[in-house]
């Protein structure tokens, strides 16, 4: 028995949440059968263009559920009856998490072609817990400099400094996501970002009050593209492919750098349910995405671009140049990890970040 | 006890259990829920005041509050400023054949989403949006102005929305008043204006109070139009909540920052109660 078992209050909560998810958790189950695929994904996997070849291929719905952020994502699941959900789109970082809360059943690495993977984005680290490994990395990127190349010097872009210089002063949007800001931060005060301790909340603090100075906004995704898009500004701090691949057929002028310090190198990992009840479609399905074909759907997704983390992804040569495939080499040999903070210096970067936001 | 007086008392309780089920349902439990929450710790679990000492002791959460309390505040009056002549002209200078169709006209923007409608804003208001193009055009300034992404751009979304409410809710009151305080205002001698600001404007100010109390509840909890038009250059409550969820899941956090806006709500609403009883009074 836990120590949150034990305390009444805990119980009541644990109860009171329950009967409250009840409503919730009958609309969620509601269009699910016992054949249909369930699973909790980012916008990306909700893509028709991606879905459809795999419910085809094996007569099967899956349905999806969109969520942003690994904390959203994990309540819904304690939400949700044990069985509930088959596949989970998470934070390569947080994998752990959901390892940690005992959700993740571990993946048959002899069947999935992590040999095909590149290298540095296996993140091992993260992926693989006590021996063994529960999330496969299926997308990765960089949160470092986008930028309409029409309107700034790209030259400029090579250095983070451009971004707290004068020259670019109003001209600048911050995607609002604290861990690979800070990241970026970090990389702009020589700090490696796996290191980041408390001690450097300071400076960073510093760093990022210089970029909201030079800010005219700071947005989420949609936001923050929209943002680039239209001309509002001309930088996205932060930005990558992520946000200008999707728009290089409308506004090729949209660019991103790998700035001499380095960049923030992001991952997304499909994890498997310990309590799926349809644990060989899961596989299937994580197999699917792995596949070169899935691969390539999953990396060109309306929703966001992104690289594959499967060399083999069968891209078309005009999809690897917008994405940079060639690339990617050298882009990884400079990129830095995203910062896993443990929940106390999590919790302070946070408040760290809502302090930025709130600076006039 | 007769069978008859049984089923009397019944009956009342059968007719409002759904309703009460409902609200048993879907807000006391919930309710309970989030205040237990509220006092949980993150971590670990146990009971803690940590969630709210933080809201009391951090400048940057205090300041959310004082931004809610700000923009709400500029938005019920600037609504009620443009809402009231409308809703004036709606019920006393349009003929009662077209009046019907004029609110339809003036609650039109109603029927649009309300995320549609605020990224609609934010490319009016955008460096390349009508309004710079227009001023740019004219010559009326050389660079394009600063409004998307501002306070500015928040209030002009709320204004936008909150002026149809308080519009309807004037309107209603305006067309119960009796045109005979007005006549009986003017053989006293009274002008139109002494009329207005002596009778007419104390007589709709219950209209005006409810109107304002519905922006008051809607504006402070509005999480969208701050979202997208404020650029978050600036944080207000329901913000700061939904942060405190989206990567870390601090759930209790999120509770008491709930509960601390729910406060506020509630003790408006008793100042409003307060004041429409005493005006009936």
């Amino acid at each position: 028995m836990t120590a949150n078992a034990r305390n009444p209050l805990s119980t009541l909560k644990s109860h009171l949440g329950a009967a409250c998810a009840a409503a919730a958790l009958l609309v969620a189950a509601g269009g699910a059968e016992a054949a249909d695929l369930n699973a909790l994904i980012w916008c990306d996997h909700s893509d028709p263009a991606l879905l459809q070849p795999f419910e085809e291929a094996n007569n099967v719905k899956v349905n999806v559920k969109e969520f942003e952020g690994t904390g959203a994502g994990l309540a819904i699941v304690e939400q949700s009856q044990p069985g509930d959900w088959d596949v989970m789109v998470i934070d390569s970082i947080d994998v752990p998490r959901g390892v940690e809360k005992g959700l993740f059943e571990p993946l048959p690495e002899d069947k999935l072609p992590f040999a095909d993977l590149f290298a540095e984005v296996k993140m091992d680290k993260s992926t693989i817990v006590d021996g063994k490994r529960y999330g496969i990395t299926e997308k990765f990127g960089y949160n470092t400099i986008g930028f309409n190349k029409t309107k700034v010097d790209p030259a400029d872009m090579q250095s983070l400094a451009s971004l707290t210089g004068d020259k670019y002063k109003g001209k600048i949007a911050i995607y609002d996501y604290y861990l690979p800001v800070i990241g970026m931060a970090a990389l702009a005060i020589g700090k490696k970002t796996a290191d980041l301790t408390e001690a450097d909340l300071p400076a960073l603090k510093a760093e990022l009050l210089k970029m909201k100075a030079n800010a005219k906004l700071v947005g989420e995704v949609t936001a923050s593209q929209t943002a680039l898009a239209t001309g509002e500004v001309d930088i996205l701090v932060g930005g990558g492919e992520w946000v200008t691949a999707g728009l290089a057929k409308e506004n090729p002028a949209l660019d991103f750098s790998i700035p001499k310090e380095g960049a923030v190198l992001w991952s997304q990992s499909l994890a498997m349910f310990k309590d799926s009840k349809n644990k060989d479609m899961a596989l299937k399905f994580i197999r699917y995405i792995m596949s070169p074909e899935g691969q390539a759907r999953l990396a060109t997704s309306s929703c966001y671009w992104g690289m594959p983390a499967n060399t083999k992804a069968a891209l078309t040569d005009e999809q690897k140049k917008t994405l940079r495939f060639d690339e990617q080499p050298g882009f990884l040999a400079r990129a830095q990890a995203y910062p896993a903070p443990n929940a106390d210096l999590d919790k302070k970067m946070q408040d760290m970040w809502t302090e930025m936001l709130q600076a006039q | 006890m007769s069978v008859s007086g049984s089923n009397s008392r019944a009956l009342p309780w059968a007719l409002v259990t759904p309703a009460l089920a409902w609200t048993l349902a879907f807000f006391v439990l919930p309710f309970i829920a989030m205040g237990l929450s509220g006092l949980t710790a993150h971590e670990g679990g146990g009971l803690t005041l940590a969630n709210y000492s933080q809201f009391f002791t951090d400048p940057s959460y205090w300041r959310a509050m004082v931004n809610s309390l700000e923009v709400t505040a500029i938005v019920t009056v600037i609504s009620i400023l443009l809402a009231y002549p409308f809703a004036w002209i709606l019920a006393e200078q349009v003929p009662e054949r077209w009046q019907r169709l004029a609110l339809m006209l003036a609650v039109l923007p109603f029927w649009t989403s309300y995320v549609v409608r605020s990224y609609s804003w934010l490319l009016v208001l955008a460096q390349n949006g009508v309004i710079n193009r227009a001023l740019t055009g004219l010559g009326l300034i050389a660079e394009p102005l600063q409004l998307a992404n501002t306070r500015f751009a928040t209030v002009t979304g709320f204004v936008h929305f909150f002026v149809m409410l308080l519009t309807l809710t004037i309107f209603a009151n305006l067309k119960q008043l009796s045109p005979s305080y007005r006549k009986a205002a003017a053989d006293l001698g009274a002008g139109p204006v002494r009329t207005f600001l002596h009778v007419v404007l104390p007589l709709t100010l219950p209209g005006i109070m409810v109107g304002a109390f519905l922006t008051f509840v809607l504006c402070i909890g509005d999480y969208i139009t701050p979202q997208i038009l404020g650029g978050n250059n600036e944080l207000v409550m329901p913000q700061l909540v939904m942060m405190q969820i989206g990567r870390r899941g601090d759930f209790p956090l999120a509770s008491a920052l709930s509960i601390i806006l729910m406060a506020v709500v509630t003790v408006a609403y008793l100042a409003c109660a307060r004041w429409l009883k005493i005006e009936r009074a």
